[in-house]
Order: C-alpha cells, then sequence, then structure tokens
C-alpha cells in the first residue's frame, strides 16, 4: 500500500472528521444541557442546507456568507421550538421526547419534498472541486475551509460559556436543575436559549455541508444518528469532544474503509459507540455524571 | 317513466342487442381498467414520478394507435413493501382488470404473490431481480431485462464501444454500489467476464461501496491508486454524484467512466448537479429506440404533457412503462373481454414488432420474461445522454478515451 | 366481568372478520395484526420494563432471516425453524442486555446501543453471502390455494388465522406476567430501579427476563414475515424505519398496557388510509402530503395523549380500575 495514500486518506478523514464534528457540535450543546433526545436533529440540518440553496439560487451568495443569516433564523426558530413545543416534555418519559422529534422530523422531511420536490439540490461555486497539491498530498479546499469554519465555531462557542454570564448560566443548568432554579435562573428561557444556540449551530454545518453535498428531503436520519454517535463518543456536553469524537469516527471510518472494506466502513463508527457505551459511558471528554 | 316509455325502450334495447351480438360482448367491455402502481413519495419517489409520466400519457396514444380505452387506477406504494400489497389488493378490489409496475423488486414480489392469488395478470415495468421471473408464477409477466441480461447485454456494449473507437484499454477498476442491484451485478460480471473473451481488459480491483455513503473519498483514493485504463462503475445517482466530483478533486483522469448497466449517469440530476464535468460518462442502459415511429409519438405525447421536462431523461422509465400498458392493451384487444384468465392467456401470446423499446419484438417466454430488450450505450454530450451505439439507433459517435484523460 | 365480555365479542369479531370482509381488507387486517403483535411484543421490553429499543428491527430480522435461510438451504419447515430463530434472538438479546446492564446503561443510552446494534447487523447482513446478502434472500412460494401448514404456506386467510393467534397467544401471556411475581418487579423496577434494588430486588434478572421474553415473541413475529412476505433485502428490514414503525402503534395505543399496542395498530393503520382516500376525494395528490398529515396526527397525540389512547378511553368505557 503506498505511503501516499495512506497519508491522503488519513487527512481526508480528519477533515471530514471535523465537518462531522461541526455538525455534531449543535447537538452537544442541546443534548448538554437540554437532556432532550432531538431526533430531528438531522432533519433540522436539512433544511439548513435547502436554505443554502435557496440563498445562491436567488442572490448567489457565497454560503459562507449565507450561515450569518441562516443561523440567525434558526436561533430563533430553534428558541421557538424549545419553548413552544419541547418545553412541556423535559419531564416526560424518553420514548415520548422520541416520538415527539419523530413526529416532528417526519412534518419536516415531508414538507420539504412538498416544497423543494425530491431531486436533489447543489450550489455551484468555482472552488467547490479545488484541491492544493503538495507534493503528493492533495487538500480538499471545500472541506478544509469546513474544518476551520467548524474550528472556529466551537471557539466561538468556548468562549461564550467560559466568559459569559449567560453561557455561565447555561452551564449552570446543566451542571445542577434543581439548584439552578434555587438559585433564581430563568430556566425555560435558557433552555430555549441553548436550543436556539444549538440550532443556528446546525445551521451553519448545514451552510458548510452543502459545499460538498447535494441535499435531498431524506438527507435527513443518518446525520441525526451519526451526530448521536459523535456525541456520545466525544462525551456529553463537551464541545471540543464533539469534534474530537467527530474526528476520530471520520479517522476510523477512513482507514477501515482503506484496509478493509469501504462497503462495511460504517459499522466501526457502530463498533466504537458500543465500545464507548459499554467502557466510558460519559465519552472521552466527558464528565462522569 | 311510464309503462309505454318504458316498453319502447325495452324494445330498442332487446333489438339492439339482437342486431349486433359481438358489439354486445365489446360492449360489455369496452374499457380496460389498469392498476398503475408506483413509488411517487418515500426513497423512491423521483423515479416513480418519471414512471408514472409514462404512465399517464398511455391512455391518449394507445387510443391513438391502438383504438383502445384505457382508465387508468394509479396508486403511490411509498416505496414501502407494506403498503405495495394493501395498494394492490385494493386496486383489484376496485376493479382493475390487470396490475402494472412497480420498479423496486421487493415491492414487485409482494404484488406478485398478490396478483396470483387473485388471478389478476400483473406486467412488471421496472424490476432487475431475475428471481421474480424464477417463482413457476403464471400471472406475473416481466418486460425488463434481468440483473443477468443487462450484464451480458452491458459488457457485450463494451466490446463494441472499444471496437467501435479502435481503443483496447488493459486494466479496469470496478467500483459498484453495494445494495441488490450492485451485488447481483457483481456476480453476472464475475460470471461473464471471464467467458467473453473478446473483451480485452482485466479487472485490477473491486471496490464495493455503500449506496448511503456521502463520503467517498477513501474509495475513489483507493481506485485511483490501482492505476487502472478506465472505471468500470455500477452506481446510483447520488453516489454517481459524490464519485465524479470526488474524481476530479483528486485529479484522476481514466480513459472513461463506464458503466455496463446501472442508473446514474445518465439521468438529469447528474448533468445538473456536475456541469460540465458529467460529459462523456458513458452508461450502457436499457433506453428507447430513438428511431421508431412509435418512439416518435410516445416523444411527442410526453413533450407536449410536459413541457418543462426532456424526454431524454425520463425516456427508459417512461417507455417501459408506457409498454407495460400497452402490453396490457394489446392484449385485450385481442382477448375482447376483461375475464382475467382471458386477459393472461392473451398476454401470454404477445408479439408487438412495433416497439419503443431498443431491441427484438415483445415476446414472453415460457416464464414470462421477454428476452431481447437491449441496453443502449449512452454516452453524455453537451449535457444530455445521446446514444452511440448500437449503429442502427446511434444519435452521435461515441468519444472514447474522453478529452482530460491523463495518463496516470 | 365487562373486560372479559368485552373481549370475548372482540374476538369472536375477529374471528368472522376474514368471512365477511374482501381480500383487501383482509390484507390491512393482517397488516395490522402483525403490528399489533409486533408492537405487543416490544411492550413488554419498553412497557413492562422500562427500556426502551429503538433497534427492535434486529430481532424482526434475525428471526425471519434465521427461519428462511434453513428454509431455503436445507428444507426445514417454519416449524422447526422458529425454534432456530427464537433461540437466535434470545442470544442476541441476552447479549445486549448483558452488556447494557452489566455497564449500567440505561435511558437514551440503552436505545442508542439498541440502534448501534441494529444497524451494525443490517450492514453486516448486507455482506452475509448465505444469505443472499443484500441482494436478498427468496424463499420458494407455491401455489397458495391449498393449505400446506407444514410449510406455512396457504391462502390469506390461513395467514390472517395464524397472526390472530399469536396476537391472542400474547394476550395471554403478557396478561398472565402483568399479575405474576415478575409484573410486580418490574413495576417496581419501571418506577424506581434504585429503590427497587434497595428493596433487595435483583433487578438485573427481572430486566433481562423482560430482554429474553421481548427478543423470543419478536423473533416468532419475524418469522412470520418472511413466510409472508417470502423475500428478505437487509436494508429493508433491519432498517430503523422499521424500528420505529415496530413502536409506533404501542406509543400511540399506550406503553405498557395490554391493549394499547392492538388499539395504536388499528388506529394507525385507519389513520394512514383514511388521510390518504381523503386526499385523493380532494384530489391533493402531492407526493409528501399525507405523511405531513400523519406526522400531525401523531404530534397531536403525543402532545395531548401521552399516555396513548387506551387509557383514556378504557376510562369512559369503565373498564380501568
Amino acid at each position: 500500500m503506498p505511503l501516499d495514500l495512506v497519508v491522503n486518506v488519513t487527512i481526508a478523514g480528519v477533515l471530514t472528521g471535523m465537518v462531522y464534528g461541526l455538525m455534531a457540535l449543535g447537538l452537544s450543546v442541546i443534548f448538554g444541557v437540554v437532556r432532550v433526545v432531538n431526533f430531528a436533529h438531522g432533519e433540522m440540518m436539512t433544511i439548513a442546507m435547502y436554505a443554502a440553496v435557496s440563498l445562491f439560487a436567488a442572490f448567489q451568495l457565497d454560503p459562507f456568507l449565507a450561515a450569518i443569516p441562516v443561523a440567525a433564523g434558526f436561533f430563533v426558530l430553534g428558541y421557538l421550538l424549545q419553548a413552544g413545543l419541547i418545553n412541556p416534555f423535559i419531564t416526560r418519559p424518553e420514548h415520548s421526547q422520541f416520538m415527539l422529534m419523530v413526529a416532528v422530523a417526519i412534518i419536516m422531511v415531508n414538507g420539504m419534498l412538498i416544497a423543494f420536490g425530491p431531486d436533489a439540490r447543489n450550489v455551484q461555486i468555482a472552488y467547490q472541486l479545488e484541491s492544493w497539491e503538495i507534493g503528493k498530498i492533495l487538500l480538499d479546499k471545500p472541506r478544509v475551509y469546513a474544518a476551520l469554519m467548524a474550528a472556529a465555531t466551537s471557539a466561538a462557542l468556548f468562549l461564550f460559556f467560559k466568559l459569559s454570564l449567560t453561557g455561565k448560566a447555561i452551564r449552570a443548568c446543566a451542571d445542577n436543575h434543581l439548584g439552578a432554579l434555587v438559585v433564581g435562573l430563568n430556566v425555560k428561557h435558557l433552555y430555549a436559549l441553548t436550543f436556539g444556540l444549538g440550532a443556528a449551530c446546525v445551521a451553519v454545518a448545514g451552510c458548510m455541508m452543502i459545499l460538498f453535498l447535494d441535499v435531498t428531503p431524506s438527507l435527513g436520519p443518518s446525520y441525526t444518528l451519526l451526530a448521536f454517535i459523535i456525541v456520545i463518543v466525544g462525551g456529553l456536553g463537551s464541545l471540543t469532544g464533539a469534534l474530537l469524537g467527530g474526528v476520530l469516527i471520520g479517522l476510523s471510518e477512513a482507514l477501515a474503509g482503506l484496509f478493509i472494506q469501504p462497503s462495511a466502513k460504517s459499522m466501526f463508527c457502530y463498533g466504537l459507540l458500543i465500545l464507548v457505551l459499554l467502557f466510558r459511558p460519559q465519552g472521552l471528554l466527558g464528565k462522569k455524571s | 317513466m311510464n309503462r309505454r316509455d318504458f316498453n319502447k325502450a325495452a324494445a330498442a334495447v332487446a333489438a339492439a342487442t339482437a342486431l349486433s351480438p359481438l358489439n354486445r360482448a365489446f360492449a360489455q367491455a369496452q374499457k380496460l381498467k389498469v392498476g398503475v402502481l408506483l413509488p411517487r413519495s418515500g426513497f423512491q419517489g423521483l423515479i416513480g414520478q418519471s414512471c408514472q409520466k409514462g404512465a399517464d400519457l398511455a391512455p391518449g396514444v394507445i387510443k391513438q394507435m391502438l383504438g383502445v380505452d384505457i382508465e387508468l387506477m394509479s396508486a403511490d406504494t411509498e416505496t414501502n413493501v407494506d403498503t405495495a400489497r394493501t395498494r394492490a389488493e385494493r386496486l383489484i378490489q376496485e376493479g382493475a382488470n390487470v396490475l402494472v409496475g412497480p420498479f423496486d423488486s421487493g415491492a414487485a414480489l409482494a404484488i406478485a404473490q398478490v396478483a396470483e392469488q387473485r388471478g389478476v395478470p400483473f406486467v412488471v415495468n421496472i424490476a432487475a431481480a431475475p428471481q421474480l421471473t424464477e417463482q413457476g408464477y403464471k400471472y406475473v409477466f416481466r418486460n425488463f431485462p434481468t440483473a443477468i441480461d443487462l450484464t451480458v447485454n452491458g459488457l457485450a456494449l463494451i466490446g463494441d464501444l472499444f471496437r467501435a473507437t479502435n481503443v483496447a484499454p488493459r486494466t479496469a477498476v470496478f467500483m459498484h454500489v453495494n445494495d441488490t442491484f450492485g451485488q447481483a451485478m457483481q456476480k453476472g460480471i464475475g460470471a461473464t467476464l471471464p467467458r467473453l473473451t473478446q473483451l480485452p481488459f482485466k479487472i485490477v480491483d473491486t471496490i464495493a461501496y455503500d449506496p448511503a455513503a456521502k463520503d467517498l473519498t477513501v474509495e475513489v483514493s483507493k481506485a485511483k491508486a490501482a492505476n487502472a485504463d478506465f472505471l468500470l462503475l455500477v452506481c446510483r445517482l447520488n453516489d454517481a454524484i459524490i464519485l465524479r466530483r470526488e474524481m476530479v478533486k483528486q485529479r484522476w483522469f481514466p480513459m472513461g467512466v463506464v458503466s455496463p448497466g446501472s442508473p446514474g449517469m445518465y439521468e438529469e440530476q447528474f448533468s445538473k448537479a456536475l456541469g460540465p464535468i458529467a460529459n462523456y460518462c458513458i452508461s450502457n442502459a436499457p433506453w428507447y429506440n430513438p428511431k421508431t415511429n412509435m418512439t416518435k409519438v410516445v416523444k411527442a405525447a410526453f413533450d407536449k404533457a410536459n413541457p418543462r421536462e426532456k424526454f431524454v431523461f425520463h425516456g427508459t422509465n417512461v417507455v417501459y412503462t408506457y409498454e407495460s400498458i400497452l402490453i396490457a392493451a394489446d392484449a385485450f384487444k385481442r382477448a375482447k373481454s376483461t375475464d382475467p384468465k382471458a386477459l393472461t392467456e392473451a398476454i401470454r401470446q404477445t408479439n408487438i414488432t412495433d416497439r419503443t423499446v431498443l431491441g427484438g419484438p415483445l415476446k414472453f417466454n415460457a416464464k414470462g420474461q421477454v428476452e431481447g430488450n437491449l441496453s443502449a450505450c449512452t454516452q453524455n454530450l453537451n449535457g444530455e445522454p445521446r446514444v452511440v451505439l448500437p449503429e442502427s439507433a446511434a444519435e452521435a459517435k461515441p468519444v472514447f478515451p474522453v478529452p482530460d484523460y491523463k495518463k496516470a | 366481568m365487562k373486560q372479559k365480555v368485552l373481549l370475548l365479542v372482540l374476538f369472536a369479531v375477529l374471528l368472522i372478520f376474514p368471512k365477511v370482509v374482501n381480500p383487501y381488507l383482509l390484507s390491512v387486517g393482517t397488516l395490522i395484526l402483525y403490528l399489533a403483535y409486533t408492537g405487543q411484543a416490544w411492550n413488554v421490553m419498553m412497557g413492562f420494563a422500562g427500556q426502551l429499543s429503538l433497534g427492535h428491527s434486529l430481532y424482526v430480522g434475525v428471526g425471519a432471516y434465521a427461519a428462511a435461510a434453513i428454509f431455503v438451504h436445507y428444507g426445514i419447515g417454519p416449524w422447526a425453524g422458529v425454534w432456530l430463530a427464537i433461540a437466535v434472538c434470545v442470544a442476541i438479546g441476552a447479549a445486549i442486555g448483558f452488556l447494557a446492564f452489566r455497564f449500567g446503561i440505561s435511558g437514551v443510552y440503552f436505545a442508542l446501543l439498541t440502534i448501534a446494534f441494529a444497524e451494525f447487523t443490517r450492514i453486516g447482513f448486507d455482506h452475509l453471502n448465505w444469505t443472499g446478502g443484500s441482494g436478498g434472500l427468496f424463499l420458494k412460494v407455491a401455489q397458495r390455494d391449498q393449505i400446506d401448514l407444514a410449510n406455512f404456506r396457504g391462502p390469506p386467510e390461513m395467514y390472517y388465522y395464524s397472526i390472530l393467534i399469536l396476537v391472542f397467544a400474547a394476550l395471554v401471556l403478557c396478561n398472565y406476567l402483568l399479575k405474576s411475581k415478575a409484573g410486580y418487579y418490574w413495576q417496581a423496577i419501571r418506577e424506581n430501579e434504585e429503590a427497587a434494588q434497595a428493596l433487595g430486588i435483583n433487578t438485573f434478572r427481572w430486566k433481562m427476563l423482560a430482554v429474553v421474553i421481548s427478543s423470543a415473541m419478536t423473533a416468532v413475529s419475524g418469522v412470520f414475515f418472511a413466510f409472508y412476505y417470502n423475500n428478505l433485502f437487509p436494508e429493508q428490514i433491519f432498517h430503523i424505519s422499521r424500528s420505529i414503525e415496530i413502536i409506533l402503534a404501542p406509543i400511540i395505543g399506550g406503553v405498557g398496557t395490554l391493549f394499547g399496542p392492538i388499539l395504536g395498530a388499528v388506529v394507525l393503520t385507519v389513520l394512514s388510509d383514511s388521510i390518504t382516500e381523503l386526499l385523493a376525494y380532494f384530489g391533493w395528490e402531492i407526493p409528501g402530503i399525507k405523511q405531513v398529515f400523519y406526522g400531525i396526527v401523531l404530534l397531536l397525540v403525543i402532545m395531548f395523549l401521552p399516555h396513548g389512547i387506551w387509557p383514556p378511553l378504557a376510562r369512559k368505557l369503565g373498564l380501568a380500575k
């Protein structure tokens, strides 16, 4: 096996993994704080991708720039979704929460089918097919940009949670729900804020994803699953954990695909999930609860 | 109505009936009710809707060409086996004389069992699983090549392609989706390629990939590292798009991308999503014969009903679905009744020479399978798939190796 | 007493059902009963022992493939095959249960574990050539007019009655379980596992029992599926949408109740068909719109009837204790 092949695949795996991490970031934030099983996560990302496509079609807006209005819009929608629909379900049993989000997901997927039709949509930008060549190493431009965006977004979130008052309040809610209530925090509002933030992350992820993936209405479910796996592997509530989990999954899939069988590479992320659940359920970077 | 009027009416009816016994028999069964089962929603929604266009234009064309009245009863299988089964029962309940559809092998098998149970003929429009016509069913007919036929035809065409362009590539790397279709193709190629000694190339590596994979970097890297002359690809639409993009990003420019028989590269989305890099990809697929009279009529009807669509992208789905209804109508015309047994026997005796599909006459063998449906070698030229082989049906000349070919 | 009378009436209605309806409604009825039975099997694990399994398609698939594979390769009929199916599924269920409970995995994590196993198996079967890989496994279908019980072949009525018997057997079994010691222990574990442990209940053992019973029952459902549809594809039978389909009926009907899954299956199927009919009547044949309405109804039921339809209905009928 030629060395440059292994190196290229490894780099590609890491870059792809960072994009996965960006996608899972939103879920980590939501799941880590509100503890709601958002099974419509992938569908939300799909809607963000359609938003990016529409903005591109109408205004020729580069998805990087489109990420700003889309994220803002998703923040508002996420806030409303949590405050309006999901809040009463926090105390309900898990299967109820799950079914709620499944119903929401069904409505979203078919709503998109009606609105956009079954055709795959995409954006067509100059740098989409470009790559940097360094000797025998090939660096995929869109993926590098997306990976940088992932790093930037998680850095921004990290700073928010660490430094801002609201961020600290949200972390307090996550650590101790009852304690937060006792101290007088408006937990409902903070939860909704968190969901909004998570949704905004998903929006950014969607705008990045459209650079190398065509969007169809049924794109969501596989990404929902992947996001959960990454969040659990990386560690609940840990932003770096989400990125790390993503990179781990991306890398293991790439190497498994290279050395074993590409069509079975997804088995590895499930295998990894099972191992983590058994031996380190708080995830690699999570805190033991 | 009073007694006198009633008597007059009764007398008139009796007279009319007495005068034309044939007309009366035909009058009882003047219309053929065709139940159309297709996946219009769900995962296969896009293709199902494409097939539906072929079904929708059939009554008009068939009335014009055969003088037969067809009433369509359409049902959505929702890409779900349970729904396919209950919808089939429902259509039969509502009086469908014959069923056609359903694009998917799994759904076809479910509907086939219903058809056998109820003794209603079922004409499969598109489904490649060989087992469909190996079960000994008496009411099931298929007018579409099996996966084995597709493989044999597809590989033969590749040989023709190399002869026509005077190129003799020695190695190929074979990539295929790991689903029902891809695995059948892989087995088929494994079995037939060694026997086809006139094909000069060897497969140096086989890479199977997950049809749901959104990232094919590893697969393409592996394929590129095989250093083969050309890429033999069995794919579906979404993965074909991802693959082609990845090839360009990884700067892999083989002699060509050739599919021995799979959807994907000739579809509209492929050209739309990829623009110029979609050009010159070659797909050997079941296709329509652009030169026959009936094709021209069907195309005209399609263009009229779908002014914003291009026939060339829906051709295969449309003509195979159209022909499944044509078979029903033709049998009805000969049987002169909607009795299911008579219809089934008439279908068995089908012999249609004026066709849309590329191939020999439409005849069923003892298992209910049509032999002789051919694939065409199509190449994306200027954003549309054009038939380049066989020469008798060609619309353009094949280009191989492709212009951006770079020796590894 | 009222409950027993209602039950007998229901049984009688279901018995004569095939004789009075057309084949289309019979196929719908068979589907409803299949969903009801499978939902009831899942209910044992969730409703009784409180373990949320989102990968139940695993047992349906493995059960189906086990019985179908030995039928196709060795000609062994389903009456023997079902025991193999049950054995394999019990082994898998026990393994998952052991791993989960020994390592203290519960709630959402347990659910995700079950999904992981189902997906892992799906991809695994895609590559398993002995069962046809992703190309699918096809059972030979013989003439369907005579009843060939040994090979479980026959007219649709036979399938209907078979699944009806299964549904009632499940009801009887679940009723017995609920009233037995197991039922009480399960309730205790469901309400508060730590307290139950403090009381000296061996929670591990009783949770395992629920998992094992549930997987065994689901295996039988898989065998029925294999011999009714006669073709199996890993992509379809192990898919997460199938798992979701299995749990819809019990959740809508009422988790943990006896009649919830059956009621849920009826409501969902009737709802699905009614929406299709209604939309066809209004001419709104837009692909996807049916699922949107379906999703909205699901949403409303989840929001306003959190314990399912059966509990309030039972209260109205004066059947609740």
